[in-house]
């Protein structure tokens, strides 16, 4: 049997009186690009915290590759890479230098090689000797990235990577990643861009509030979810169709079909009413439907028992 | 494999020794304003004090002159300051900036980030140290000989210690630059100027001079410039025990502080 990439058992959080995490469960196979969802305050980023080492579990147990991460942290910290969200930097290095001195806390000397490597896959390899101060956002970015791969972790962490990075280096930092996850590397991605998360997860989990509310792979969460939308420009909307709007922009209504069957029945309905159709498209399911569909459906009545369940601390 | 992938480190001590040089690079970067600003601040109060002061006062009985004895003083003064404000800033900076993460995501124990800071700032002080010496030869009246260089070599050791895990607490402890500032002005500050550098506290009422024998770094600075002269105010060999054992207590502090993840890990 493969070890799990990441383990996570039972792991609740709180600081204070927000319950950051409540009760989160989570395995991560080997190999697998997996994306972490949910809206700011959900708990994605003290999960990853508690990850690396950042931050502690009030419960619950979370293992790298098989090990611990309190109790075997040197194994888990080298196992582990992880871009952070906040786009820091230290104002008295070079590109060169800090990510050499990266290195050599993770205990290695000579590994300019592969910092080269980086350097050209991130595509900084002529801002090597510039001071970090003097980088764009971007650029900082795609050094933290770097700085996370020094030492070849096999389970790489992306929070938000993409913030600020503009289109193009966008397309050319996931090709590197995607690479990097074809080559064996485990990758764990919290992002905004949905779109992001359906092109490149094989498996998402979705939280909310501290708990994980929906996890399964990209394509089942799809078609869990499947049905078309249609977009109809119009004075105004039939009445038996008010049950089916999703969204509405002024005169433009956005309604849920169940088939391509009923475009028939609407297309009569507005005739039937002397409703002229200005415009109409048809749109499938993409992951951000699923997305606003599941964060607006799930998690407030159980709640209060779940708080209650938290060991005080 | 995955597995494959990580490569093993190439030597177990090569972690802190690269906060270490991360450390020393940082302040000699920057060593204008780390280095040179403080010699020349101890050679500004050496001309000062040593032009009001150098004809009126008088110390261990008229043994040594006042400009002579006030070296010793400036010198360890500048090692205990620095020693401070190397770790202290170095810290709080790397926590409001955020860049600390780079040194909590990597494999460093407790003891590693420790000796690391710590070193770090002694280097600073003692070097700064070094500087005031050095310049302050060149304006002493006469020679300056060391009586027992070993002796104010540890105590400056032991001194830039203490004071850089001072250093290293404050900036764990402190969340803002003001409260920071607030534990130099009104802790560090006031503890170094009446540690009897600018005095021998025999100069002094009894009242003050009993008060300065809780003065941790009345220690330091007596024992340092018994190093220099061969007299003192406290027999060097308690001062040493005194210094010494503040150095482990506080070093076991600040210990206790990264083992927890005290404010550095939530």
């Amino acid at each position: 049997m493969t070890t799990n990439a990441v383990e996570v058992v039972d792991v609740a959080r709180r600081f204070g009186a927000v319950h950051a995490l409540l009760g989160v469960d989570l395995t991560v196979a080997q190999g697998e690009f997996f994306g972490l969802l949910g809206p700011n305050g959900a708990g994605k980023t003290t999960l990853i915290s508690i990850l690396a080492g950042l931050a502690r579990a009030d419960r619950g147990r979370v293992r790298i590759l098989g090990h611990d991460v309190v109790e075997e942290y040197r194994d888990t910290r080298r196992l582990l890479g992880v871009v952070p969200q906040e786009l820091v930097f230290d104002p008295f290095f070079t590109v060169r230098e800090t990510l050499r001195i990266q290195s050599g806390y993770f205990g290695l000397r000579h590994n300019d090689a592969w910092i080269d490597e980086l350097l050209h896959h991130l595509d900084l390899t002529n801002k090597a000797d510039a001071n970090m101060r003097a980088l764009s956002g971007g650029m900082k970015r795609r050094v933290l990235v770097g700085q996370a791969l020094v030492h070849k972790p096999p389970v790489i962490v992306l929070d938000e990577p993409t913030a600020g990075v503009d289109v193009e280096l966008r397309q050319s930092l996931w090709a590197f990643i995607r690479k990097l996850n074809r080559d064996g590397h485990t990758i764990i991605l919290t992002t905004h861009y949905l779109e992001e998360a359906e092109a490149l997860c094989t498996r998402i989990a979705m939280m909310k509030a501290g708990r994980i509310v929906a996890l399964d792979t990209t394509q089942h969460l799809l078609s869990r979810f499947s049905g078309l939308t249609v977009r109809v420009s119009a004075a105004r909307l039939p009445e038996e169709w008010t049950s089916r709007l999703q969204d509405r922009e002024g005169q433009v209504y956005y309604l849920g079909l169940e088939s391509y069957g009923e475009l028939e029945r609407l297309l009569a309905s507005f005739r039937l009413a002397g409703i002229a159709i200005d415009e109409l498209t048809l749109a499938g399911t993409d992951l951000e439907q699923v997305f606003l569909r599941i964060m607006a459906g799930s998690g407030t009545t159980d709640e209060p028992r779940r708080i209650a369940e938290v060991p005080e601390s | 494999m995955t597995r494959s992938a990580l490569s093993p480190p190439a030597f177990s001590g090569t972690g802190w020794l690269t906060l270490l040089y991360k450390e020393l690079l940082r302040f000699w970067k920057v060593s204008f304003q780390t280095i040179a600003a403080p010699v020349l601040t101890a050679l500004l109060y050496l001309l000062i004090f040593s032009h009001v002061l150098e004809s009126r006062v008088s110390v261990f009985g008229g043994q040594v002159r006042y400009t002579t004895f006030l070296v010793p003083g400036l010198v360890m003064m500048s090692v205990l300051q620095n020693a401070f404000a190397n770790a202290s800033s170095s810290l709080i900076q790397s926590k409001i900036t955020g860049n600390l993460i780079f040194v909590l995501l990597p494999p460093l124990s407790p003891l590693d980030i420790f000796a690391a800071y710590v070193l770090g700032a002694m280097v600073r002080g003692i070097a700064v140290g070094c500087g005031v010496f050095a310049v302050t030869l060149l304006l002493a009246p006469g020679p300056i000989a060391i009586a027992h260089p070993f002796v104010a070599l540890a105590f400056a050791v032991l001194g830039s210690g203490i004071l850089a895990t001072l250093g290293l607490i404050a900036g764990i402890w402190a969340d803002k630059f003001d409260e920071l500032a607030a534990f130099q002005n009104f802790l560090i500050m006031p503890l170094t100027f009446l540690s009897g550098v600018f005095y021998s506290i025999h100069t002094l009422p009894p009242f003050w001079q009993a008060l300065s024998h809780f003065n941790p770094f009345f220690y330091m600075i007596d024992g340092f410039r018994y190093g220099f002269f061969g007299l003192s105010d406290i027999a060097p060999g308690l001062s040493l025990a005194l210094v010494a054992g503040a150095a482990v207590a506080l070093a076991a502090v600040a210990l206790a502080m990264l083992a927890r993840g005290y404010k550095l890990r939530h």
